[in-house]
């Protein structure tokens, strides 16, 4: 059939099976807008750019489906970069399909022109640059496919406007071929067998979660594993309900605001196994030191991660799909007598979890953050999905929010972005209607991305966000009175800012709680609310997040409540 | 160490942008790298010579160059027997007739070409290995070189397998 490059990208979206764009018009994409507008395609105007890509983050971070959004030229598909660098480190599967000047114009230094592919190649997967509408169905084709096989990743498409306008005889190709790239990747079974002899010979083992399980599908072979062996569990903060967190062997998470229990079982263990994780230097501390008297066992889709930071006594590359089904099923038939095996380790590491629980401080005339997420978690049930924004508040919601499924708690790690929390939240809710979301947030973060309070009253997106309020950059300010003597440099935030009158502007309506006899009430009206609510909470400046390991610090030097050290 | 890496690619462009930016990204030295048409009119070749600490770099840069979508296989040339031939064009000048004679014996010395000839310069074309460019320029250094143009190694395995047949 005879359509235009706009119309043929619309049929592929159909195809590809996308549900909703998130995006923003401008002059090089007017066409495919218009398009977009004929065909009735469900759309999500943001306030920002920013908001639009981690809006597709979110969305496809809760359903594991790529998530796609739209931007102009220059300005537009700038404003979307930060959130491209985002999804990448934490392997989100993205399509940016984004407008250039038109064919001619460019290398001009046209009006709003930006050479994206040019500034998007060390944060993207893949990208293109189409000039010739002929290339439009087997590269979208290609762009989905890529994003999300594999270790999944953004992948931007950057499209000249003359090419939403030429005709093409469209067929949406059926399979793609690409001679660099599979997307499957199938290991050695010997290895798998490798590290179950591992398993076998070891008394002090761990399991070490990452991402990586939760954005292949494979937490059911994990619960499998872990169950059949009693091994006990710890994750790093993407790993965050690969095993739910209420399981009895779950240590908590590791790292840098991990567990004691957690991380003093990495400095102990004889044998770690560690699933889809790249040992980021949160997780790590000094990794020269890491798990110093363990055999490493790294499972990994990305050749790359193996070897790159720890050295793997035994790797298993290939994707979890194929190994973790494989490993539960050797120790399913296997005769190693594990739990038997492992006993006097796990009392041990449970007897730490029991006696060095994460710090709950209880005020008297205040509202301490970690009661406050302790009460919203059994306020909620096991379906809800938390989003984080970045900052004290993240941590104290990995510590403290039992979550208890995959795709149930969504941040951002790798990159750390401050901003992504309420947008993300956004597509949460529309790719899981049903459930709710819950955006837990700072004073800090919200501002960074508040226009999206606009875009969830329009269109009825009920997310319900809590911002831990205490006027100050809070991580921020942990550091500067941890290691820079007190001096709060520009971590100050302006007492008084009242967030829920910045929400209600926009039409969500506000709440604020201050002290703890008024908590429960408030949580329960903004929970009342049909639609999207915001809740203010104030809690104390000066709170801390513990334990805490320096940066390069190994992770049993960990700083404990009330500043003591291991 | 030195070491010598042939990498096929799409013939699409930016890949060797693509290609560069990574090395420069992860922080690896890269001193020679060329591109050229292949048997294949939608493979590109590229040659890189890197320079790397350890086994454990090396492996990180091919690992992650492998990881480019457009890269179709990457080989370490240095694993097995290869040959590797640069081609220089070096630009001279000389003032008198004695001059010039004596430059055309040592590119007769040397097996280099003159493809030029002007009334105070002339240019020869040298092609052989690495070393036997150096030694030539070492020579010429007696004269004043007005430009040079290297291409960098081009390098081939030695025998019939191909680099299109072997393993990453």
């Amino acid at each position: 059939m005879n359509i235009n490059g706009a119309q043929a990208i619309i049929e592929c979206l159909k195809k590809e099976g996308v549900s909703v764009v998130f995006g923003y018009p401008g002059g090089t994409v007017l066409t495919l807008y218009d398009e977009l507008y004929k065909a009735e395609f469900p759309h999500i105007l943001t306030g920002h750019e920013q908001g639009a890509i981690h809006a597709a983050d979110g969305y496809a971070r809760a359903t594991g489906k790529t998530g796609v959004c739209f931007a102009t030229s220059g300005p537009g598909v700038c404003n979307m970069v930060t959130g491209i660098a985002t999804a990448n480190m934490d392997s989100v599967p993205l399509v940016i399909i984004s407008g250039q000047v038109t064919t001619s114009l460019i290398g001009r230094d046209s009006f709003q022109e930006a050479d994206i592919s040019g500034i998007t190649t060390p944060i993207t997967k893949h990208n293109y640059l189409i000039k010739d509408v002929e290339e439009l169905p087997h590269i979208l084709k290609e762009a989905f496919y890529i994003a999300s096989t594999g270790r999944p990743g953004p992948v931007l498409i950057d499209i000249a406007k003359d090419v939403f306008d030429a005709t093409l005889n469209f067929k949406y190709p059926k399979t793609v071929h690409l001679r660099g790239y599979s997307g499957r990747y199938i290991g050695q079974e010997d290895h798998v067998t490798q590290a179950v002899e591992a398993l076998a010979a070891a008394h002090k083992p761990l399991l070490l979660a990452g991402g990586g399980v939760i954005l292949s599908n494979t937490s059911g072979y994990l619960r499998s594993f872990v169950e059949k062996t009693q091994i006990p569990v710890i994750t790093t903060l993407m790993g965050k309900g690969a095993v739910p967190d209420s399981y009895a062997n779950h240590l908590g998470m590791v790292g840098m605001h991990g567990s004691y229990a957690a991380n003093m079982a990495v400095m102990e263990c004889d044998l770690l196994l560690a699933i889809g994780s790249r040992f980021d230097d949160r997780v790590t501390g000094d990794a020269e030191n890491f798990a110093p008297n363990a055999r490493i066992v790294h499972f990994d889709i990305d050749k790359v991660e193996i070897n790159k930071i720890v050295h793997a006594d035994i790797s298993v590359g290939g994707d979890l799909r194929w190994s973790l089904p494989l490993l539960a099923n050797q120790v399913q038939q296997g005769r190693t007598p594990y739990k038997k095996q492992y006993q006097e380790w796990r009392n041990h590491v449970l007897a730490m979890k029991k006696d060095h629980p994460f710090a709950c401080r209880h005020l008297e005339n205040q509202i301490s953050p970690e009661v406050l997420i302790k009460k919203l978690n059994q306020r909620l049930d096991d379906d809800t999905i938390v989003v984080t924004d970045v900052g004290q508040h993240q941590m104290w919601a990995a510590q403290f929010y039992d979550t208890e499924k995959p795709r149930h708690f969504i941040t951002s790690g790798g990159l750390g972005t401050m901003g992504y929390g309420l947008p993300a939240a956004m597509g949460a809710k529309l790719a899981c209607p049903g459930q709710t979301v819950l955006l837990l947030s700072g004073d800090g973060s919200i501002m960074m991305n508040c226009q999206e309070f606009a875009t969830l009253a329009d269109n009825g997106i009920a997310v319900k966000t809590v911002v831990l309020c205490n006027s100050v950059l809070g991580m921020v300010n942990q550091w500067q009175r941890m290691f820079y003597h007190r001096r709060y440099a520009a971590s100050l935030l302006k007492k008084g800012n009242r967030i829920p009158a910045i929400s209600e502007a926009m039409g969500v309506p506000g709440f604020t709680a201050t002290t703890p006899d008024t908590l429960d009430e408030a949580i329960e009206k903004f929970l009342s609310v049909p639609g999207p609510a915001l809740l203010e909470v104030r809690i104390p400046a000066d709170e801390n997040v513990y334990p805490m390991v320096p940066g390069g610090k190994r992770l049993n030097e960990m700083i404990l409540e009330g500043g003591s050290r291991t | 160490m030195r070491q010598h890496l042939a990498l096929l690619v799409d013939n699409k462009p930016g890949v060797l942008t693509h290609v560069a930016g990574l090395i420069s990204r992860r922080g690896i030295n890269i001193e020679a790298i060329n591109a050229g048409y292949t048997e294949d009119a939608d493979i590109t070749r590229i040659n890189i010579i890197v320079e790397v600490k350890d086994h454990w770099e090396l492996d990180q840069a091919v690992n992650q160059l492998a990881k480019l979508i457009n890269v179709i296989k990457i080989v370490i040339l240095d694993d097995k027997p290869f040959v590797s031939y640069d081609l220089a064009l070096i630009k001279i000048r000389y003032i008198t007739a004695k001059d010039r004679i004596e430059l055309s014996n040592l590119a007769e010395l040397f097996h280099a070409k003159i493809v030029d000839v002007d009334k105070q310069s002339l240019i020869f074309r040298l092609a052989g290995r690495e070393d036997h460019i150096d030694a030539m320029l070492n020579m010429l250094q007696y004269y004043e070189i007005l430009e040079i143009a290297r291409t960098g190694s081009i390098s081939l395995s030695r025998g019939k397998d191909a680099v299109k047949h072997m393993e990453t």
